[in-house]
């Protein structure tokens, strides 16, 4: 065996330009598969870094009315949802991995003004205590609610980022105040995501998942809630899990408790997970979908290049006649004769491969560089690629090597 | 008996049309005998010889090797009867051209499964006993006719084979060196060695101590030159 590859080294060097051209359609076959992983791979790591790795592992169950979520505004108080009691509550926090959780109350609201600015599309969140926790957010600047707050239906607001800068422009926002629904509220602090979260808009599928977040969140107490809405309203859950693999499967259970006390005639009604996970996938697919058509082109032009293989193999034999004649007149078994030339074609496409490989990692370096998608190099995905060419040269290598074998030597040896 | 063919026909069919070339031939080999075969060309000697090493089979005859009839053989059998039993001298050598003297020889250890340390150690002494131990490292492209054909002939006894097959061993050569293949050939018979040359020069035939005559694919024994002589004087 050791044997076999060192003459075919020896073959394949003594024919450096030869066997370069036949190894091409390999190459470009290889390097074409390893850049299109290394790009998906990369643009799925970031997706879910994106998505699910930004470390607060929460999962968000609101109310749907089929596949939208209930909208308050324009559909009122929906018959047979009850408000989330201790009850309830508690059922949730016994879930497995569940480390926390708070109801609270959301509306979309248009009516947000700072003197004349006002924040398109922002939404209002009633909330208590336990929500900024739950979320993992951290005060920035000013303070959090109070007791007093709540207990006194205080008309006071804590903003994030994007509704602060939406609102004031720069301006600082502490003390101020804003109106909701011609309510003046006095803001006391900024929130923030103790980690963050900057998502790397990459495309149009990229856009739409962060779009609702960046809108802009303006919070106050639950209490002061039906001053400028309703009592009673239908509220949405957040949950805190323990680790990101447990998120969908949490998320899930707890959308089911709340949906066994949901009692509406409209079965379209029901609480649902924002399944971050699921969304992954989602996108991940969609790239995979438009890929796996390149990949197919890629494993055809490696098809043509184990032609390209079998046709200079069959060259070899014809060439090497007399040396087979001579090899089996001394001894060699057609298994020697077989052995050697599935070999060295062997050899050759892996070598095929080798390049392949590397001018992949090349060609995905460029192409990071280029159109600033993210590339990772998947480390399984070359080995696997210098197996299957491998796998390409054993199996186009079966038909010229079996008739090297078979050849008879006399007719082999008589040929000058 | 080391060889031992009786009544060997064989025919090759050419369009339809039966071509008998050897016919009914008869020879037996002593172990440590030197024979020549010696006919004009086209008489059959070639394809006596495929038939004697194994490669090809008669139409019909017995043939035994060393007690063994090989025509029950099976292809790998055979194979390894060639391995083992046989070293092939031809008239071009065929010699591996990118390999050295070193690695030719040691072609058919590799095959009989000789580990790597001892297949050198087993090329070298052949190669040393062809007088060739300090061209080991050569190409063939860097070696004579005459020393091609001797480290052709290292290779075919580096397995120790029963039987040495030579076709036309000098028939490529020029005449001091063709002397030198037949001394060699002198020697590894002195050492015990049966050799089977096939020549169509009857000088070369000469060295051998028997003489067969092969025409038109008929076989008889020679008488020697020497003993003609003898008669004569
Ligand atoms: N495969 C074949 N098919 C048909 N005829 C063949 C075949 N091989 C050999 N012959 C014929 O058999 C005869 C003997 O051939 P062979 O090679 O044995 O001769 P030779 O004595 O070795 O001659 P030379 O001295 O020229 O080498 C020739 O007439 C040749 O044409
Ligand atoms: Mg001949």
């Amino acid at each position: 065996m050791l044997e076999n590859i060192r003459l075919s080294f020896k073959g394949i060097w003594s024919h450096k330009m030869r066997s370069f051209l036949t190894m091409l359609g390999i190459i470009i076959g290889i390097a074409a598969i390893i850049a299109i992983v290394s790009t998906i791979k990369g643009t799925n790591e970031q997706i879910k870094e994106n998505l699910i790795g930004s470390g607060d592992n929460t999962v968000e169950i609101s109310l749907y009315q089929g596949d939208w979520t209930y909208e308050m505004g324009y559909e009122g108080i929906p018959a047979g949802v009850p408000v989330i009691n201790s009850q309830m509550m508690e059922e949730i926090k016994n879930i497995d991995h569940v480390v926390g959780a708070s109801a609270y109350l959301s509306r979309q609201e248009y009516e947000v003004y700072h003197l004349n600015t006002s924040i398109s599309g922002g939404n209002v969140l009633g909330v208590d205590n336990s929500y900024f926790s739950t979320c993992n957010y951290i005060i920035r600047r000013g303070r959090g609610f109070s007791q007093k707050d709540y207990s006194q239906f205080r008309k006071v607001a804590l903003l994030d980022k994007d509704s602060s800068d939406a609102l004031f422009q720069g301006e600082d926002p502490l003390g101020k105040t804003i109106e909701i629904k011609k309510e003046p509220f006095v803001v006391v602090g900024i929130v923030e995501k103790s980690k963050i979260f900057e998502p790397t808009i990459n495309s149009i599928e990229d856009y739409y998942t962060y779009s609702q977040d960046a809108s802009g969140k303006i919070y106050i107490p639950n209490t002061t809630w039906p001053i400028i809405y309703q009592f009673d309203e239908p509220q949405n859950l957040v949950i805190e899990v323990e680790s990101t693999d447990d998120m969908t499967n949490a998320g899930k259970s707890a959308a089911d408790i709340l949906n066994s006390y949901v009692s509406s005639s409209d079965e379209t009604l029901k609480y649902k997970a924002e399944d971050l996970l699921e969304q992954a996938k989602q996108i991940q697919q969609l790239s995979q979908s438009t890929n796996s058509m390149l990949i197919w082109i890629a494993g055809i032009s490696l098809i043509v290049g184990g032609i390209g293989v079998m046709n200079i193999m069959l060259v070899s034999v014809t060439e090497r006649t007399q040396e087979i004649g001579l090899k089996k007149a001394i001894g060699a078994k057609k298994s020697n004769i077989l052995g050697q030339f599935l070999t060295e074609a062997a050899v050759l496409t892996s070598m095929g491969g080798i390049m392949g490989v590397i001018s992949g990692i090349i060609l995905a370096e460029v192409i990071s560089r280029l159109s600033e998608m993210p590339v990772a190099i998947s480390v399984p995905a070359a080995v696997g690629a210098v197996v299957f060419s491998m796998a390409i040269g054993i199996v186009f290598g079966v038909f010229p090597s079996y008739k090297a074998a078979a050849l008879d030597p006399i007719e082999a040896l008589r040929r000058e | 008996m080391i060889l031992d063919l009786q009544h060997i026909f064989k025919d090759y069919n050419q369009d339809k049309l039966v071509v008998p070339v050897l016919k009914d031939v008869n020879l037996q080999v002593e172990e440590g005998e030197y024979v020549a075969i010696m006919g004009p060309s086209g008489s059959g000697k070639t394809t006596l010889m495929n038939i004697i090493g194994c490669l090809d089979r008669p139409t019909s005859g017995a043939f035994e090797l060393a007690g063994t009839d090989i025509l029950t053989l099976k292809d790998k059998e055979l194979s390894n009867v060639r391995l083992n039993s046989i070293g092939f001298v031809f008239q071009s050598f065929h010699l591996m051209p990118k390999e050295t003297a070193l690695e030719n020889v040691s072609l058919p250890l590799s095959y009989a499964g000789v580990k790597k340390k001892e297949r050198k150690e087993r090329a070298l002494k052949a190669l040393t006993r062809v007088g060739l131990e300090d061209r080991a490292t050569f190409m063939p492209t860097q070696l004579s006719g005459g020393q091609k054909q001797r480290v052709a002939i290292a290779r075919a006894m580096v397995n120790n084979p029963k039987i040495l097959l030579a076709d036309e061993p000098t028939g490529a050569l020029d005449s001091k060196s063709g002397a030198q293949i037949m001394e060699l050939f002198q020697k590894l018979n002195d050492e015990g060695v049966t050799i089977v040359m096939i020549t169509h020069d009857s000088n070369i035939a000469s060295h051998a101590k028997k003489v067969y005559n092969i025409i038109d694919g008929e076989i008889s024994q020679a008488v020697k030159k020497e003993e003609t002589h003898e008669e004569e004087n």
